[in-house]
């Protein structure tokens, strides 16, 4: 079966009741003790061989950590973390070093395999074979071959597998671990790791950069499309364990690639935390795509439980003419803090956000995005749908801001909002700065309530009425589905559906 | 197909009651009109026919085919055979009225134990339909009911009562708003649907659709109740004597 077909067969499968991905797997585990201190971070620098400059770097960022505080500008309320009450690092045991797909602890294959993660490149790649060599030319075009999707697996602490990279390497992308990054690509994680999200940026990415324990790193070289679609997906196993994941992404000069994340975690009383930090740099002429469907655990029906989701992502455009797209699902965390943004310092480049933000239960989201236009004739544009279902609260909050030397900036945004039922809230907080007289930007903003008359009209055409409200939203937010690739729109649209079961009756 | 026997309704919220013991009996095969002045509870009869949670049955009983359907929500219902043609038909943006019946469809077959139809199939289906009503192919591309016109809208309609093949169709009011080439051709698809095992229930304020869509009976309604049934010939009194005659004459 295609990975694809796989994968939304697995999802066909979900039974709609409840949290589908909350179960927790026996699985040996190599563990740092709770709490927070130096001899913590040179432990977590060791068990990855990490080279003396990155111990530093994660010290400096350490010392830093101490002198901050906790930001408190979002809507969302939650009782205070103890940072000292979490472990940094956990691994499973007997994972150490790449390995081939055959080395994987069979019982975390099947993990994956429960979460309709297509790991198994052996049938995939069966289908593969037949076709003829030097297909990666002939892929130049924009046309991804269906299914192909090369995928990184972050198992709490570590990255436990990576597919498809030989064939990734042929055409001379590198796509692997962080861990495996800094050890065998040094020159370039020094040259780009943490110049979009400085070590000093905020409490959170600063935190993370002192004890990040894995992710992804993407490096597409000069004028080469990337062949497939690469996608890494990370899951929180352990208790009690936080999870800070690192995804470098570097396009160089006319590079294009699609990027897909998702997550999931078990089902936990306590709260957990994930604070990871993206940062996507785009050369002249370089298109990054990148998309995510999260759907970490978002507590239960009470509110008790579920991911603490504080999330910085960012993208440069670094050179002229780039262009960085972020789409985001957020369906998961009983709090989400998360702003994807794009810095457009490139003269012609352009920066895309399209959101779609489903709440239920008791989860509060505060996530929008940053456009920071720099260069000239820089170009921006923002769609954001939020979905806000019974007791959450929903909050867009964006910036949008032009340099006094961004002549002819431009950014379109538009918010809509869809309340179902009374008792939740959605919330829009924009901001706007032009300092460039001839920057234009429009706003567009409106929030609407799924009325009694639309579901009793799709019900009456036989459509049970928790359908019915999954079709009336999916139609809300289907300018933004069309920005997934493929694979994942199907999913996308079955997760929202999924989310907002119980929300109405 | 459709026993009522002393139905009372009220509207849920305010507790005013609309339909006030109300008697009706709608054959297999039968084209029945109901008639009334305006508030005389017409609309508010079809709502409840379909399970509108707006309002709440106090008394009586709705029998299809011999079950009762009270305690049915609007989509088993439907599913089950009965179809109502909305007088407004609702607008659902970024749904595309093609993926709107294939939902539908597929909806109404899973309830009835069918598997998914097939998408040439389905298309096969849709295409046929709509060229049925002189659609354009393109509005199947279109979100379901969104800036359509209101000859659109009602043909929009019609193309899905088509299509999900119902027992017991309610059209209510669906000649408000057309001119007289879009009446025509909605009422060709209705008369394309009669069938001795289905029935149609035609709601209408005005004789007009009648000469249409002939009816075997007629009924009116006054004050939540039927006060007056007879032939299509009933229907040309109300146009040449008005209501003033039979309510009168009912009271």
């Amino acid at each position: 079966m295609p990975a694809v077909q796989e994968t939304i067969e697995q999802v066909r499968k979900i039974d709609v009741d409840q949290y589908k991905y909350g179960f927790e797997t026996e699985i040996e585990t190599d563990k740092a003790p709770k709490g927070l201190d130096e001899d913590i971070i040179r432990f977590i620098s060791a068990k990855k061989n990490e080279p003396e400059w990155m111990l530093e770097w994660r010290l400096g960022a350490f010392r830093r950590w101490l002198t901050l505080e906790e930001p408190n500008w979002a809507r969302v309320e939650y009782p205070k973390i103890d940072f000292q009450d979490i472990h940094y690092y956990a691994a499973p045991k007997n994972q150490s070093g790449p390995k081939s797909l055959d080395e994987v602890d069979p019982e975390l294959l099947k993990v994956y395999e429960k979460l309709g993660i297509p790991l198994k490149e052996q049938e995939i790649l069966a289908g593969v074979q037949k076709e003829q060599p030097g297909e990666f030319e002939e892929a130049g075009d924009n046309v991804y071959k269906s299914g192909r999707v090369a995928v990184d697996a972050v198992f709490d602490s570590v990255s436990v597998v990576t597919t498809f990279k030989e064939e990734l390497a042929k055409a001379g992308v590198i796509f692997c671990s962080i861990s495996e990054a800094i050890r065998e690509h040094p020159e370039l994680v020094k040259k780009y790791l943490g110049t979009v999200v400085p070590t000093t940026d905020n409490f959170y990415a600063t935190l993370n950069s002192a004890v990040f324990t894995d992710g992804s790193f993407v490096f597409v070289p000069k004028g080469v499309r990337c062949p497939m679609e690469l996608s890494t997906y990370f899951r929180i196993n352990e208790k009690n364990t936080g999870q800070f994941e690192r995804t470098l992404i570097i396009a160089e000069e006319g590079a294009y690639v699609s990027y897909l994340e998702g997550c999931t975690a078990p089902q936990r009383d306590e709260n957990q935390l994930h604070a990871a930090v993206v940062e996507l740099i785009a050369l002249d002429d370089a298109e990054i795509k990148y998309s995510t469907v999260q759907n970490w655990y978002p507590g239960d029906a009470q509110g008790k439980g579920g991911i603490y989701n504080f999330v910085t992502k960012r993208g440069d455009c670094r050179g002229a003419r780039s262009k960085i797209s972020w789409t985001q699902v957020e369906t998961g965390s009983a709090i989400t803090w998360k702003y994807p943004s794009c810095i457009l310092r490139g003269d012609d480049s352009q920066g895309e956000f399209y959101s779609i933000a489903v709440s239920n239960g008791y989860q509060q989201v505060d996530s929008g995005t940053k456009m920071i236009h720099l260069g000239k004739n820089t170009k921006s544009r923002i769609i954001s749908k939020g979905i806000a279902a019974g007791f959450s609260q929903n909050t867009y909050r964006g910036q949008v801001s032009a340099h006094r030397k961004a002549t002819n900036a431009r950014n379109f945004t538009n918010c809509d909002s869809l309340l179902i039922g009374d008792q939740c809230g959605a919330h829009t907080v924009p901001y706007m700065e032009a300092k460039n007289s001839t920057a234009k930007f429009e706003h567009e903003a409106t929030t609407s309530k799924i009325s009694d008359d639309q579901k009793f009209y799709v019900m009456q055409r036989g459509i049970p009425e928790e359908e019915a409200i999954a079709l009336i939203v999916n139609g809300f937010v289907k300018e933004v589905i069309q920005e997934l690739p493929m694979e994942f729109a199907v999913e996308a649209q079955k997760l929202i559906g999924i989310s907002l079961e119980g929300s109405v009756g | 197909m459709l026993e009522i026997k002393n139905l009372h309704a009220r509207v849920a919220e305010t507790g005013v009651e609309i339909i006030r013991g109300l008697n009706l009996t709608v054959k297999d095969g039968e084209v029945a009109a109901i008639m009334g002045p305006n508030g005389s509870g017409k609309s508010t009869l079809s709502y409840v026919l379909a399970g509108r949670e707006d309002y709440e049955v106090t008394e009586g009983e709705i029998l299809y085919n011999g079950q009762s359907i009270l305690e049915m929500d609007p989509a088993e219902r439907a599913a089950s055979g009965i179809f109502l043609a909305f007088q407004y038909p609702m607008e659902i943006p970024g749904v595309a009225t093609m993926e709107f019946l294939k939902v539908a469809m597929n909806a109404q077959r899973k309830a009835r134990g069918e598997d998914p139809l097939s998408i040439p199939e389905l298309m096969k289906r849709v295409k046929h339909a709509a060229g049925e009503l002189s659609m354009d192919l393109a509005m199947l591309k279109r979100p379901l009911n969104v800036g359509f016109s209101g000859g659109e809208k009602k043909r929009a309609e019609i193309l899905q009562m088509k299509l999900l093949e119902p027992k017991l169709c309610v059209l209510d009011e669906t000649d408000s708003g057309l001119d007289i080439d879009a009446l025509k051709i909605v009422a060709d698809g209705v008369n394309q649907l009669r069938s001795p095992d289905r029935s149609i229930v035609v709601i209408t304020h005005y004789q007009r659709l009648l000469d249409y869509i002939v009816p075997d009976a007629v009924h009116v309604l006054y004050k939540g109740q039927v006060i007056k049934s007879g032939d299509k010939s009933l229907a040309y009194e109300l146009e040449e004597n008005g209501y003033a005659g039979i309510i009168e004459e009912a009271a």
